[in-house]
């Protein structure tokens, strides 16, 4: 036990004397936890809208106005026909065109009954099916306001209608940053852990000091918790600072209890730096454990349900998500955070993530030889 | 006189596949001795060695360091080793002080030991200025003494040295060979690899490698009588020029 004291001091006077590396780790949690949740954003707003209006009548300007007055779109062309507003579609200056037919306000009167056309510009699939959606439920309300003012104002109304009334629960405002925040927190936490921990061991690696621990007659498990507890400890640390902030910048901290969060951040960890450790014992040189690492960040986080909802991935993807460790601390964050979770709702996620610090740690010190 | 062995090795072999990077190599060392192991580039010194510190499993043959076996035994001999890499392997990013505290600490030295012998060391190098400075600041041939230092700190019964003098001034390199004759004389025994000829002649014994065998092994002034040759760079050259590999 005495050795691994001399070790950890090491590893911590070595940590704290990289004054660029402690920067970036603590510089990090600040700067993407401020923009991110600003930045990455699902919600669409902004919408370019070009109309051509043929009509010119009351009912097409009050359309166009209800289009204006949504807050998503943004009315930045008039054009005379529908070849012209394409036009602006290929210089990508509109998002979205309406075409208002001529006599769009006669036919509303006489047959009760008008078309419009939507067209989107669909390079971003997304944008175009929220524009489309968007677009929509304007026109939807405005068929609601133009059947009520036009019907006659009778007691009972001879069409029945069904009304859609939503409740949104734990997350009521359906605030897009009390939903991100969370997760970038927990990529946080990963990334800080992971990278630290894959490229360390391969350092020591490089520079040829592994060798003088190796024929030293410390044990391998001394050698991988020296490893190990560091950035154990400066990935609590980062998770700390990114709740403060999450606190003091959005106003949000955990429903449930913290001590949760930290016990299953503490065993994630736990897991995560094994795999880290899996990393640097395959990675011959700082160059690969950077690529392999990247590589494997790049698929945990893309996977791991931050930006995409896993629910809406193909089967297969699925399956993936459920052997993607970072998807289970983002789901967790979540449940913490927002609805309160308490640490028996989260047994499960428990167990599973415990199952990978196993595995991850055993196959590490499994493979990581003093003698080859 | 009655000499007692430290180092024995029996055909100890190293195969890479179809590879034979040591062949069959057998000697002896005895307490107390310098040994220059040498040998050219690519003769398979660094393959040796690790086996013998029990960094790499022999692929066959016997080997006994300090009484211990490099099969079943390799935590014991590194316990009673020391080893200086042919790369410098302190920390950089530590001071003096924190190295000589970390590998003291590591060999299970006593934090009053740790003390004393770290404040002697310190002070026999002449580095008391230098003590809190980072090692990655000191000029080479500095460094090479620091390590070797560190290696001996915990008073094994061997000390390994992978061309620990690779790269030093003549100065420094004969200063540093006076702490190899001081550490002998404490009864160190020292294993020297070398490519320096005139390193060679301040050897006890030395064998001589070529393609994985040792080819000769005697006492310098043995072996340049048997070769009929001015200098150990003479008898050197006279069997490394048969060798068949090389970098």
């Amino acid at each position: 036990m005495r050795e691994l004291t001399f070790l950890l001091r090491k590893e911590f006077l070595q940590i704290f004397r990289n004054k660029l590396i402690l920067r970036m780790i603590f510089a990090l949690p600040l700067i993407q936890l401020i923009l991110l949740p600003y930045a990455a954003t699902y919600e669409i707003k902004n919408i370019t809208l070009s109309i051509v209006d043929n009509d010119h009548s009351e009912q097409s300007r009050r359309l166009i106005n209800k289009f204006t007055s949504s807050g998503y779109f943004r009315l930045t062309d008039n054009s005379a026909t529908y070849n012209q507003a394409l036009d602006k579609v290929e210089k990508d200056e509109a998002d979205l065109i309406v075409v208002i037919p001529q006599e769009f306000e006669r036919d509303l009167i006489r047959q009760s009954e008008s078309t419009i056309m939507i067209a989107a510009n669909a390079i971003s699939g997304q944008t175009a099916g929220l524009a489309v959606a968007y677009s929509n439920s304007i026109i939807k309300d405005f068929n609601n306001e133009i059947r009520t003012e036009w019907l006659p104002q009778s007691r009972f109304n001879t069409i029945p209608v069904i009304e859609i009334t939503n409740s949104n629960w734990f997350n009521t405002q359906m605030n897009y940053k009390d939903f991100i925040v969370p997760g970038v927190l927990a990529l946080l936490v990963t990334l800080v852990g992971y990278l630290m921990s894959a490229l360390n061991i391969v350092k020591e690696k490089e520079v040829g000091t592994i060798e003088q621990l190796n024929v030293s007659p410390i044990k391998k498990y001394q050698f991988v918790l020296s490893k190990l507890i560091p950035f154990w400890v400066l990935g609590l640390a980062v998770m700390t600072i990114g709740f403060i902030m999450s606190f003091v910048v959005y106003g949000i901290y955990p429903e449930g209890h913290f001590w949760v969060g930290y016990l299953f951040a503490g065993v994630y960890l736990i897991a995560l730096l094994g795999f880290g450790l899996l990393t640097s014992i395959f990675a011959e040189t700082q160059q690969q454990a950077m690529f392999i690492a990247y590589f494997f960040m790049l698929v945990f986080i893309l996977l791991g349900g931050l930006f995409s909802p896993t629910e809406n991935m193909p089967d297969w993807a699925r399956y993936l998500t459920y052997i993607n460790p970072v998807s289970y601390l983002i789901e967790v964050m979540r449940m913490l955070v927002l609805k309160g979770s308490s640490f028996w709702d989260l047994r499960l996620h428990f167990l599973v993530v415990t199952g990978f610090a196993i595995f991850f740690n055993g196959l590490a010190i499994y493979k990581y030889k003093k003698t080859n | 006189m009655n000499k007692e062995i430290v180092i024995k090795t029996d055909k100890l072999t190293k195969r890479f596949g179809d590879f034979i990077a040591v062949n069959e190599i057998s000697f002896e060392v005895y307490k107390g001795e310098i040994f220059g192991f040498l040998g050219a580039n690519g003769a398979g010194k660094t393959t040796a060695m690790k086996m013998l510190i029990g960094i790499s499993k022999p692929s066959s043959g016997n080997a006994a360091i300090a009484g211990y076996d490099v099969y079943k035994q390799t935590e014991l001999i590194k316990r009673n080793i020391g080893y200086m890499s042919q790369k410098f392997s302190l920390y950089e990013d530590l001071t003096i002080k924190e190295n000589i505290q970390l590998f003291g600490g590591i060999y299970g030295l006593s934090d009053d030991q740790i003390k004393t012998k770290g404040e002697s060391l310190i002070e026999k190098l002449g580095l008391q200025d230098e003590a809190d400075k980072l090692v990655v600041s000191l000029p080479l041939g500095w460094k090479q003494k620091l390590a070797f230092s560190i290696a001996i700190l915990h008073q094994p019964k061997i000390v390994f040295l992978d061309e620990p003098t690779g790269g030093v001034d003549p100065i420094t390199r004969r200063q540093f060979w006076d702490m190899i004759y001081e550490a002998a004389d404490n009864g160190i025994t020292v294993f020297v690899t070398t490519h320096y000829m005139d390193e060679a002649e301040y050897c006890h014994r030395v064998s001589i490698m070529v393609d994985g065998v040792i080819q000769a092994l005697d006492s310098p002034e043995g072996l340049k009588m048997r070769y009929n040759a001015q200098s150990m760079e003479e008898v050197f050259l006279m069997l490394a020029r048969g060798a068949k590999r090389s970098d």
